[in-house]
């Protein structure tokens, strides 16, 4: 196991009296990519400016390999950061802003040409090295941001939301090359994004944040499959949030009914958030159904249907590649591996119901909007 | 149709610069190169301009001294105003916009006020039996009024660049291991450029043809371009003073020329 390298303690940052952070904690690992992820405000992007050096805590530590550094300024720390819409200098061209950092640092000429062509090459910037900044498309300019930093070979690398500004098919490639990047220089990279789905295919370590506190720290796999409350459920991917009693270990009951799961360790009878993923739920003949609901709208997504059903008044979610006409009664069946059960919090009641499905679908699959600067 | 509209909305402009700058400009050009007397062409009245060399010379010495010494004054003040608040911002701007509220001559007749032989400063001095300073009729006065009444056409055009500088290159600088100065030095000051040569040209073109400045402040020693211009035009002598007045016009396009190619593109023009 790589070694850690920073450590977040007790964080707590506030402006004009209103708390971003709430007791932060937190340890990056060597070698690691970590996502911070989380909706607009959540804190993300003031946990990595702190990181940087742009802002000091109100409290708390921020260590790097075991020195606090809380008032050492941006200049002095082994970090460098990509910025949200790239922060790329107007009057330099695009080797001036590779180099600028190795200039700063004073290295020798050569080594600076070198590093540069290096990192050109990296990126896939060969032959641009006398372009103006704004001559390049968004894509390039993000390539020269993210050379800009690593040509400094810091140990770490921020990166603030870097693909935000991107269409969707070039922040693909760019998700794929930049994990490239990331295993092939084995630099820590702290990674700030709203996309769960950005989060979840690039990272080794996902931070679930809102609200300024931390909600869940996981593999993204561990996040996706044991949500700890409402909110991660709800953001990491669809759920199908219902309240339930968990009457011993591995049986829980909700909608009249008591099934069998793979949680335990609840109290007897302590009521719950059961969440099941849409793509979970089989569906079978009515007669053959755990439950049998009533199919209100269906929508085709392209890899499947989008298909609500009414159980007793409460509208489920579910994803299937079979068609089921609107109107029509079906059967559900649950394995107990597809019911995942978490205590309740201060999110229980506010997320997991497809009842206004077509107005809350859209606002979660939409981006959550720029990030709080 | 829509052309057509931008013409005829910009006719009145242009009639009126077509009929009291390009046509007097014409006029000038035509005094020139005319003799007083017999009203032939001519060019002995260029001819004769060498003899204005030299008070051509110190205008423009007087001018670039002056620009310089705002832009050292200016640029301070102007990167300070730029990194306050936005209520502050506002407030200091009015302060530097205040003395323009107050007439050119009445700024001017102060400072001969100030400054006189018998004027405040020598008098507060004389109160404390020091001895009083000789300060009016003297190169450093006329500068000095002329940086004091120029002074804000420097801040202005460098406060608006400084405060359009994007925050997140500093950090981006910062983070790339710049200390503060190295900031300035590498970021700060270079994408500052075009707000120092505008503020430049604005300081420099209205000095270099002054008059009333140097005659209230200054000596016959240190008589302007702007100064022989008036005493032509009032002794009767316009040809003359047309032609003094027209290479004293190259000069200023010369200048502004040279200052906007340095200045690039950016945005805040230059005003001749």
């Amino acid at each position: 196991m790589s070694k850690e390298l920073i450590r977040l303690r007790d964080l707590v940052m506030e402006f004009d009296g209103e708390r971003i952070l709430d007791s932060i904690n937190l340890y990056i690992n060597d070698h690691e990519f970590l996502t911070l992820l989380g909706p607009s405000g959540c804190g993300k992007t003031t946990t990595l400016r702190l990181i940087g050096g742009f802002l000091k805590a109100t409290s708390g530590e921020v260590l790097f390999d075991g020195q606090e550094i809380g008032d050492v300024p941006p200049y002095k720390r082994q970090v460098n950061t990509v910025f949200q819409r790239y922060a790329l200098f107007p009057h330099l061209d695009v080797f001036d802003n590779i180099a600028f950092g190795l200039r700063v640092a004073k290295v020798p000429k050569a080594e600076i040409n070198e590093r540069v062509h290096e990192m050109l090459g990296i990126v896939g910037l060969r032959g641009y090295e006398n372009r103006r900044i704004d001559a390049l498309s968004g894509g390039q300019q993000q390539r020269v941001a993210i050379a800009r930093a690593l040509v400094n070979r810091p140990k770490v690398l921020l990166l603030d939301e870097p693909l935000g500004a991107l269409d969707l098919r070039l922040r693909k490639d760019m998700q794929n090359e930049l994990k490239r990047i990331q295993q092939a220089l084995g630099i820590t990279f702290v990674y700030v994004t709203h996309d769960q789905e950005e989060a979840l295919s690039m990272s080794d370590t996902v931070v679930v944040m809102d609200k300024g506190r931390i909600q869940q720290i996981g593999k993204p796999e561990d996040i996706y499959n044991e949500p700890k409350n409402a909110f991660v459920a709800d953001f990491i991917g669809e759920s199908n949030i219902l309240d339930g009693v968990m009457l011993e270990d591995y049986k829980v009951r909700f909608f009249g009914r008591t099934f069998q799961c793979v949680d335990k360790g609840f109290e007897r009878n302590e009521p719950v958030d059961v969440v099941i993923r849409p793509e979970d739920i089989d569906i079978v003949p009515a007669s053959e159904g755990h439950l049998v609901g009533t199919v209100t709208a269906i929508t085709f997504k392209g890899l499947n249907y989008d298909i609500i059903v009414e159980f007793r008044g409460f509208k489920w979610l579910i994803q299937s590649t079979d068609h089921c006409a609107v109107g029509s009664t079906i059967g559900i069946r649950l394995n107990p591996e597809d019911i995942h059960i978490m205590h309740k919090s201060e999110y229980s009641g506010m997320f997991g119901d497809y009842s206004s499905y077509s107005a809350e679908y859209d606002e979660l699959t939409e981006d959550a909007g720029d990030e709080e600067e | 149709m829509k052309k057509n509209n931008a013409i005829l909305l910009s006719t009145p402009y242009i009639l009126w610069m077509l009929a009291f700058t390009l046509i007097p400009l014409g006029v000038v050009a035509y005094y020139a190169v005319t003799d007083p007397v017999t009203g032939a062409f001519t060019l002995d009245n260029l001819a004769q301009l060498r003899l204005y060399m030299p008070v051509l010379g110190r205008s423009v010495g007087y001018s670039i001294v002056s620009a310089i010494i705002c832009l050292l004054l200016g640029y301070p003040v102007a990167y300070y105003i730029a990194h306050r608040g936005k209520v502050a911002q506002k407030m200091l701007y009015m302060l530097v916009m205040l003395p323009m509220c107050m007439s050119f001559l009445l700024r001017t007749l102060a400072w001969k006020g100030l400054l006189d032989d018998t004027g405040i400063i020598n008098n507060f001095l004389g109160l404390l039996g020091l001895p009083t300073l000789r300060m009016v009729r003297t190169p450093g006065a006329v500068i000095m009024g002329m940086v004091y009444n120029y002074l804000p056409y420097m801040i202005l055009p460098l406060y608006s660049t400084i405060v359009k500088i994007d925050r997140r290159l500093i950090e981006a600088a910062e983070d790339l291991g710049c200390t503060p100065v190295q900031v300035f030095q590498k970021v700060t000051l270079p994408l500052s450029m075009p707000g120092i040569f505008t503020g430049i040209t604005m300081v420099f073109v209205p000095a270099v043809s002054t008059f009333y400045i140097s005659q209230k402040l200054g000596s016959a020693d240190t008589s302007l371009i702007g100064d022989v211009i008036e005493r032509f035009f009032k002794g009767n002598n316009m040809n003359l003073g047309a032609a003094l007045s027209l290479v004293l016009m190259v000069l200023v396009f010369v200048c502004t020329g040279i200052m906007n190619r340095f200045g690039d593109d950016e945005e805040g023009g230059v005003v001749v």
